[in-house]
């Protein structure tokens, strides 16, 4: 079982209210460090098989038309996330 | 064709919540309401389409962004650019957006609250197939409800619906949702599809409506727009 991750974001220029909320929610709490704070959403699509180069092309195509709306937000990933997790742990045994 | 004859359709998806408002508004207007159904890629030849608002699919994903894959939005978009004259409202715009019919979107309001109250408009055209029985510059009040109500598009395309005198409603006074310049309502470059944040069908009978001068809940200036789409269907 395969599983690709999609990150969208609300566009860097579109005022994030969900995010400002956040950000002024954190220093009530001691979380003072935080200058700000933005929100965006991540999908997780999960396929029979492994993840081919066929599959990440789909859910490309899939974040740009369903999973995101060009107007407000931008797709910031579309990965297969066990390669990814399998790429750092191997950077890490290296370090 | 006369007024009496015109059948406007009524789309209800899963989660639509004003759509029996809206067929009475249809009907107090003078037409025949017909319901039309969110599964059915069929728009059972009606003369003009109203998208009500509510929370279709509960607005997940984005407000109305699960809708516009609705077998009907397919007819819907079709006959749209065909001149047929489609009316969205609240939920209804965004499926409107969503389905690129209109510009822009909505993101959730500057405040982050719900927001319900009685909302001056100005009209700023009134020539489209839902404003034409307006004044140019007319002052109504209708009711806005919304939490995803802060309409935005980026500056290009605002200067271009300003430019072409698309922008059909701007918030009076105080701008109730932080949208982009004030921004209530847009229409496409035809004129015969518009998309509003406020909601005209529940302004269209006396005793059910928004305070006016002539007393609470006397207002019913939101009746103008079925008036002015069978005006519309009329002259055509």
């Amino acid at each position: 079982m395969g599983r690709v991750v999609v990150d969208v974001m609300p566009k860097p220029e579109i005022l994030d209210p969900q995010g400002k909320a956040v950000a002024g929610a954190l220093p009530r709490l001691g979380f003072d460090q935080f200058v700000s704070v933005r929100q965006g959403k991540r999908f997780e699509l999960e396929v029979e098989g492994d993840v081919t180069p066929e599959v990440l092309d789909a859910a490309q195509r899939a974040a740009e038309t369903v999973l995101s709306n060009p107007v407000i937000e931008d797709v910031v990933r579309v990965a297969d996330i066990e390669a990814d997790a399998a790429a750092t742990v191997e950077s890490e045994g290296l370090a | 064709m006369s007024a009496a004859g015109a059948r406007i359709g009524v789309i209800t998806f899963p989660g639509t919540l004003d759509d029996r408002d809206a067929a009475r508004a249809v009907r107090l207007a003078g037409a025949e309401a017909v319901s039309l159904w969110h599964g059915d890629a069929d728009l059972h030849d009606v003369d003009a389409v109203v998208l009500p608002g509510g929370f279709s699919y509960g607005d997940y994903l984005r407000a109305g962004a699960i809708s516009r894959f609705a077998p009907v939005m397919e007819k819907v978009v079709d006959a749209a650019n065909g001149g047929l004259p489609v009316l969205g409202i609240c939920n209804g715009f965004q499926v409107l957006t969503e389905v690129h019919l209109l510009p822009g979107s909505m993101i959730k309001n500057d405040h982050l609250s719900f927001i319900c109250r009685e909302q001056p408009l100005v009209v700023e055209n009134a020539s489209t197939a839902w404003t034409n029985e307006y004044e140019q510059g007319q002052r109504i009040v209708v009711p806005l409800k919304n939490q995803d109500g802060q309409y935005v598009a980026d500056e290009h395309t605002l200067d271009e619906l300003e430019g072409e005198g698309r922008v059909v409603f701007r918030y009076d006074g105080w701008n109730p949702n932080g949208s982009r310049r004030g921004i209530a309502g847009v229409t496409n470059a035809r004129g015969n599809v518009v998309g509003l944040m406020p909601h005209p069908e529940h302004a269209v009978e006396a005793g059910f409506g928004p305070a006016s001068a002539d007393g609470p809940r006397s207002g019913t200036d939101g009746l103008t727009f079925f008036t002015s789409v069978l005006a519309y269907l009329v002259a055509a």
